[in-house]
């Protein structure tokens, strides 16, 4: 669906050059939801915005179903931007126009007759769950509310592709998970191809099938949404994957957590994907004759499974112990024992 | 009563350079709103990194408004009297004021023009690239809406500048209140007719910025 060979966006600033996009290649099949991360100032946005032409490239191409988008400019450009739309971390509604006005523009834009107009956009709202509010003006919506306008307003001309330039990091974090939801819904339901880009783990974690971790302008590790939560290679990456699992590894924890619990053998154990769901627990403690003290856990639902981690104090026997974590890496969860009692 | 406190007016002559003046006012305000949003989108749309962003034609634009917006009113009428000779056929009459009003009103107001558009929120108008939009959609139907408070209350203080501007006009014979007040009222030593005068500019300003504070209000739904 989406291909990007070589892209890169220097910008010419008099005196220096800057590097924003730094040589990425990226395929993102159609209907995935892929997600781009990394601080500011990574790329992130020049990136999305080399996707539908607002930036153009220095070098490399993107093509989006079988269209080269960088070599082509005025009507052709302009039709195939209705196809790839955009929604945008502050919204940019026009303040001049109600609701309804606001998810026909590009309806406009694209010559749709007037009374057509008027039935898409009602769809749309319903689609968006702003029914009864097609009159209001945005300065009347609450944020979430803005941003199902955008949504309507980027879903009006049946796009291929949506881009979401840190649609949720303007909401708080309630209003940030009903909007995913609604991405979520709207991917499955109209098969859309999505690409986000954000700087945070939660949203990639939330929705996305796949992620690519940006820095300095270049993708410095891309995979499975899961597989990078349970393996991250880089630095940047582990940074990112702690915003959501607690920082358990960090050795003032442990220290706090050997306090706490000076008994017995300190396991962190980390479930992914299947064995999330799995009573691997409950066979632990009916098999081996050990108590098992729950210190500490959290689970992370992926749009491909869960991701988890557990803290457990095992007292007794030592060979009972060593037996039992025997038994859990013999049933793929990642033992980590840590330190002794 | 009004015949004791201004014995020297003469109604009907009153009443008639009133109608002058709000015609002076009303044509040229019509004219400076036309030119002026033109320079004006012009200006911003040239500017580095906008959708038509030009060195020359943004130069020589700037260059133009400045100009014409730093020469004293009066001065200015002097300066394009061979130019309203030609373009008007007279220099005396309300017509003959209207292209000094218009070019000294322009420039004024194109730079109120440019600081509007300038306040529009940049992701507006990439939000309507984003959808395919042309130059010439963005234009009438992201920057005009979107600044129209701002391009209201700009033309209200531009017209009520244009009322002084007629009053200064009327010195060198354009007729309305101005030519009243200095002919009729300062070389005569008529006091009465001066004052009178003077009160008629101020309904018609007030009146200005009252249409100028509801349209403004009414079109804003920030």
């Amino acid at each position: 669906m989406i291909e990007l060979k070589g892209l890169t966006k220097i910008f010419d600033t008099g005196k220096a050059h800057l590097t924003a996009v730094d040589h990425v290649d990226l395929s993102v099949p159609a209907g995935e939801i892929f997600g781009i991360i990394g601080y500011s100032g990574a790329g992130k946005s020049t990136l999305i915005r080399l996707l539908n032409g607002l930036e153009k490239p220095s070098g490399g191409s993107v093509e989006i179903n079988g269209q080269n988008i960088t070599a082509i400019s005025g009507p052709k450009l302009r039709k195939a931007r209705q196809k790839v739309s955009m929604i945008f971390q502050h919204f940019n509604l026009l303040w001049s126009r109600s609701v309804q006005e606001n998810i026909e523009f590009p309806l406009e834009i694209a010559g749709i007759p007037k009374e057509q107009r008027r039935l898409r956009a009602k769809e749309l709202i319903e689609l968006v769950g702003l029914e009864g509010r097609e009159s209001a003006y945005p300065s009347q919506l609450s944020g979430g509310q803005k941003q199902r306008v955008g949504i309507a307003r980027a879903l009006a001309n049946d796009p291929e592709v949506l881009l979401c330039d840190e649609a949720t990091s303007a909401l708080d974090p309630q209003t940030t998970d009903a909007i995913l939801d609604l991405l979520v819904d709207i991917n499955k339901r109209l098969g859309l191809t999505i690409v986000l880009i954000t700087h945070e783990m939660h949203v990639i974690r939330k929705i996305c099938h796949r992620v690519a971790v940006m820095e300095g302008g270049r993708v410095v590790e891309l995979g499975e949404v899961l597989h990078v939560f349970q393996h991250p290679q880089e630095n940047i990456t582990k940074r990112f994957v702690a915003q959501v699992t607690e920082t358990e590894d960090s050795a003032e924890t442990v220290r706090h957590l050997r306090e706490q619990y000076p008994e017995g053998q300190l396991v962190k154990l980390i479930f992914v994907g299947d064995q999330a769901e799995q009573p691997i627990l409950t066979q632990l403690i009916r098999e081996h004759t050990v108590d098992v003290n729950i210190v500490h856990g959290n689970i992370s639902h992926t749009q491909r499974g869960a991701y988890g981690t557990l803290i457990l104090q095992l007292k007794g026997d030592s060979a009972e112990i060593g037996k039992a974590l025997a038994y859990l890496s013999t049933h793929d969860v990642q033992t980590e024992v840590m330190g002794d009692a | 009563m009004l015949e004791t406190l201004f014995p020297n007016v003469d109604w009907p002559n009153m009443w008639e350079a009133t109608l002058e003046t709000i015609y002076m006012t009303g044509m040229s305000t019509l004219f400076t709103f036309i030119i002026g949003l033109i320079l004006g989108i012009v200006l911003f749309l040239t500017a580095p990194n906008q959708l038509w962003a030009n060195k020359i034609v943004n130069w020589l634009t700037g260059a133009f408004v400045n100009i014409f917006r730093s020469i004293p009113f009066i001065i200015l009428i002097i300066l394009l009297i061979p130019f309203t000779k030609f373009l008007i056929g007279t220099i005396r009459g309300p017509n003959a004021a209207l292209p000094a009003l218009i070019i000294g009103a322009a420039p004024f107001y194109a730079r109120m023009v440019l600081i509007a558009l300038k306040e529009i929120d940049k992701g507006v108008i990439e939000a309507a690239r984003s959808m395919g939009a042309t130059t010439w959609t963005i234009i009438r139907k992201v920057l005009l809406p979107e600044s129209k408070p701002a391009l209201i209350s700009g033309i209200t203080v531009t017209a009520i500048a244009l009322v002084g501007y007629t009053a200064m006009a009327g010195i060198i014979g354009a007729g309305g209140l101005g030519t009243l007040a200095f002919l009729d009222g300062f070389q005569r030593s008529r006091e009465d007719v001066t004052l009178m005068a003077t009160i008629m500019i101020l309904v018609i300003v007030f009146a200005i910025q009252f249409l100028g504070d509801f349209l403004t209000g009414k079109s804003d739904k920030r």
